[in-house]
């Protein structure tokens, strides 16, 4: 499945323009930020909803779990519990290297935490077979309930919820430090997926999704990839959920970190808006619905949300193939789908889309 | 806990949280017996059916506030309800009948979303409730309360779930919606238009939502975001009782209610949220624990 | 005497209140090709089900190579070598046939390091070879789910072969083929057992089929094995006839 050779001036028009962005438009900083974000929300979800079928409703939970522990890892270093706890309107200053300590050593032991997380839950639901709607039911359960937990525990803020540092100025604008942490975490996650997508893991988790009893009956390591997958999800979501409580600035347990009702479904619906399945749909619905939202926001305010909820209907009713989904099925020679007599000229298999 | 021994040293206690679980749960059970009907015969889960039910109250909410008695203005709500529930069916729930499952869950649950929203919107993300201006019994010496009106909800519940047994096995529409859930096929080819029994079926479950907002806003509160916990609630029960098992609903309903009464009590009424999508989560990996077993080893 | 690669001994498989499979007992030896006959409802694919580990079994006992299967998996036993098609004839969907192809090599020697590589050229090479081998070659960039029904049957019986199995339980391989392409499918099968050393147990419902390829025939009735032979001595058997006309 390629497409033609025009893929490099493709990336690299993407590159530069994403590289100036913040720069163009500094007002817009992070909004831009956000942008990514939503790419990072739809790829994640994209791994084990669209390419391996298993449509998750809770995958918000890893994303919380990387920002309450980033948030506590940076609050735990630098304070003491009840100095931060009881703070309460004064402003936390933390030196530059104090910051992008606490920082990153949160991100860091944020994947750690998430990914033992999927690991554990897979290991109890995926391992178990539980399977389509029910699994989808089921982290459902677990994204809200994680929220719920969330408010009720003092040590994180409980119903309050926890408040970021400062970000400190010497470091620059916080909208655009964000917007480049983003981004870069972003290309990373995307040349991942690539890579696993073109190769034998991709193959194997959309067996899973197109018939996984086949797929035992064939012999595939199915537990093994289904958790697996998850712990990849995991991983990259719990980083962007930790920097994403630092440019917040607020974190709250139900609205914000375990946000199942808004970041939660969106994630699902960036994904099938672009087309689920495939490398570049996430990307293209995330960028679509992110604008759209932006746009609601600055002409429809007060309805905004109503009118999303309106379309988050509309997409799944009456446009579930996607973007991409409705392309490949109008101009399939283009995905690679052809009659070929003659000997492989193109590789097969490679440069999914 | 100190909470957990409270219960055992005044026993009398315990009474009060079954009673009063117990007569809210006979409204989680109605609210399920409408989501196992959808579901048995459109194979739809519907994620909105907690908005149906806030919605609900919020229709009674506002009859009272333009001057109608509570009690004249209940029979209005279930009508108000079927036409919504009619009309979101003929735009949305048409389309994704026969179409995947994750389809359908997605879709309903954006209904739910858009509902939420429109209702924050028109009424305000404020909790609010009906005073249907009934009294209090006391029972055992004072130690007993009970809330006149929950006893009043508590029947008519049952009566509402009495005239929908009835409706289900006497009518013609409740047979046709009967062969529906059986065999949908087979019921067209015998002549049934299965449109109409989809579209019936959607409405009376909105209807039968609605009339449980109804008793939820006079003996509780009602907020616009609290519907998921209903939807949640209504699934568990569907899930714990079977499909088709109307006397396991029951059950399962008065004993969820119970269940979380008791929870709210133990855990604090900030964990009582926690405690139902939590419980949601048991529930499903214990029963798919139970499936794999059944089959004979671990799959 | 060869060996009995697989060997079925007084298996009983209930579904609730009704016997699906009636202690039967059957063998497989290595290198042949063996039969499965009877009418519709006679347990044929419950068997087959029973034997690869799809569901557990009541009572019996059922050795692949010397190697108890009853408790294993579905996977497990796959990664023995022992496969199985289905009678719906399933494939990947939503990917191409050489997708399906590669994906379908064997899984016996995979472990986390391998996981995440990409296929080496000859798996490929492999993949389009056998394609060719079923008449798919020039269909083998197209997605799975868009070919024909009998297309997608015979990407399955390529799958089966891409795994290198030892034994391949066939579960009605000429069912909805055109009646004109039947005769290619057999010979394809013969040189499958001949060539390949691919030991085959099948279904089959086309008595001409079945009796053109398998050197010996077990006949099912209501969950029972009713008898066994070589063609010649089934097709006269009067049991048999009874049994099929019976069921109508």
């Amino acid at each position: 499945m390629n497409i033609t050779g025009r893929k490099p001036i493709l990336y690299g028009i993407i590159l530069i323009v994403s590289l100036i962005a913040p720069w163009l438009m500094p007002a817009y900083q992070t909004q831009l930020a956000f942008l990514w974000v939503m790419v990072l929300f739809a790829l994640t979800w994209d791994i084990i909803g669209g390419q391996m079928g298993y449509n998750s409703f809770g995958n918000i939970v890893f994303f919380g779990l990387g920002m309450y522990t980033t948030a506590v890892v940076q609050r735990n270093m630098h304070f003491s519990i009840e100095e931060y706890v009881h703070v309460a309107g004064r402003v936390e200053m933390l030196t530059p290297v104090q910051y992008l300590e606490g920082l990153f050593l949160g991100m860091g032991l944020g994947a750690v935490i998430a990914v033992a997380a999927a690991a554990f839950l897979g290991a109890c639901i995926l391992a178990m077979g539980m399977r389509g709607q029910y699994f989808g039911i089921c982290t459902l359960g677990l994204g809200v309930a994680a929220g719920e937990l969330a408010n009720g525990w003092e040590y994180i803020g409980a119903g309050s919820g926890l408040v970021t540092p400062v970000f400190p100025d010497q470091l620059g604008q916080r909208g655009a430090f964000f917007y480049y942490i983003f981004f870069v975490l972003a290309i990373i996650a995307f040349v991942t997926l690539r890579k696993l997508y073109a190769g034998r893991f991709g193959l194997a988790i959309n067996a899973i999704r197109d018939d996984e009893d086949k797929a035992e009956a064939m012999g595939i390591y199915t537990t093994r990839h289904k958790i697996v997958a998850w712990c990849i999800s995991a991983f990259f979501l719990s980083l962007t959920g930790g920097a994403a409580g630092h440019l917040i600035g607020f974190i709250d347990p139900t609205e914000v970190a375990f946000a199942g009702s808004t970041f939660g479904v969106w994630m699902i619906l960036m994904a099938i808006l672009g087309g689920k399945g495939t490398l570049w749909g996430p990307v293209i619905g995330a960028v679509i619905f992110h604008i759209t939202q932006e746009v609601f926001w600055t002409y429809l305010f007060g309805w905004q949300r109503v009118a999303l909820g309106a379309l988050i209907v509309a997409i799944v009713v009456f446009f579930p193939e996607g973007i991409l989904g409705w392309v490949r099925e109008r101009w399939p020679e283009r995905f690679g789908y052809r009659v070929e007599k003659s000997q492989a000229v193109s590789s097969s298999g490679g440069g999914a889309l | 806990m100190d909470n957990l021994q409270i219960l055992f040293a005044a026993p009398i206690f315990t009474l009060q949280l079954l009673i009063d679980g117990i007569l809210i749960g006979s409204i989680f059970a109605l609210a399920a017996y409408g989501m196992a009907m959808v579901w048995g015969v459109m194979k739809i889960i519907n994620f909105a059916q907690g908005e149906f039910v806030i919605l609900g109250g919020f229709i009674l909410y506002s009859l009272t506030r333009i001057g109608l008695n509570p009690f004249l203005a209940i029979p209005l709500v279930p009508v108000v309800l079927f036409v919504v529930g009619w009309a979101l069916y003929q735009i949305v729930i048409v389309r994704i009948v026969e179409k995947d499952l994750f389809i359908s869950i997605l879709a309903t649950f954006g209904i739910a979303i858009l509902l939420q929203q429109l209702m924050n919107q028109v009424f305000g993300a404020d909790v609010q409730t009906v005073d249907p201006g009934l009294g209090t019994w006391f029972l055992f010496d004072n130690a007993i309360t009970v809330l006149q009106i929950k006893v009043v909800s508590f029947f008519v519940a049952v009566v509402l779930g009495a005239l929908l047994a009835l409706f289900m096995k006497k009518t013609r529409l409740g047979q046709a919606i009967r062969a529906t859930s059986q065999d949908a096929r087979a019921a067209r080819i015998l002549g049934v238009d299965t449109n109409r029994v989809y579209a019936t079926t959607f409405a009376v479950n909105a209807a039968i939502c609605g009339a449980a907002g109804a008793l939820v806003v006079m003996t509780w509160v009602i907020q616009p975001f609290a519907g998921l916990a209903y939807t949640i609630r209504s699934f568990m029960i569907v899930i714990i009782a079977g499909l088709g098992n109307v006397a396991g609903v029951i059950f399962a309903g008065l004993g969820l209610g119970a269940a979380e009464n008791f929870a709210g009590f133990l855990l604090g009424a900030e964990f009582q949220a926690a405690f139902i999508f939590s419980l949601l989560v048991v529930i499903l990996v214990w029963r798919n624990f139970e499936l794999r077993l059944q089959r004979g080893y671990l799959k | 005497m060869s060996e009995q690669q697989l060997m079925v001994e007084g298996v009983t498989k209930r579904f609730g209140g009704v016997v699906a499979n009636d202690k039967i007992s059957l063998s497989v030896p290595t290198g042949s090709i063996i039969g499965l006959i009877g009418p519709n409802g006679s347990g044929k694919t419950t068997l087959f089900n029973s034997i690869v580990g799809y569901h557990p079994v009541e009572a019996g006992s059922i050795r692949f190579e010397g190697q108890e299967l009853t408790g294993l998996r579905v996977q497990a036993i796959a990664r023995l070598g022992l496969l199985r098609t289905f009678q719906q004839t399933r494939i990947y969907g939503k990917m191409t046939c050489v997708e399906n192809m590669q994906i379908s090599v064997p899984h016996s020697n995979e472990g986390l390091r391998t996981m995440f590589s990409e296929y080496p050229q000859e798996v490929t090479r492999k993949a389009e070879s056998l394609l060719e081998f079923v008449g798919l070659y020039e269909k083998r960039y197209l997605m799975a789910g868009d070919l024909s029904f009998g297309q997608q049957k015979l990407l399955e019986f390529a799958m089966a072969l891409m795994n290198e199995p030892k034994m391949l339980l066939l579960d009605e391989p000429t069912a909805g083929i055109n009646p004109t392409l039947i005769n290619g499918l057999i010979e394809r099968l013969k040189r499958t057992n001949t060539d390949l050393g691919i030991t085959l147990f099948v279904i089959e419902h086309n008595m001409r089929a079945i009796m053109n390829l398998a050197e010996y025939i077990y006949c099912l009735a209501h969950g029972e094995l009713l008898t066994s032979g070589p063609p010649e001595q089934i097709q006269k058997d009067q049991q048999v006839i009874d049994a099929y006309l019976g069921a109508k």
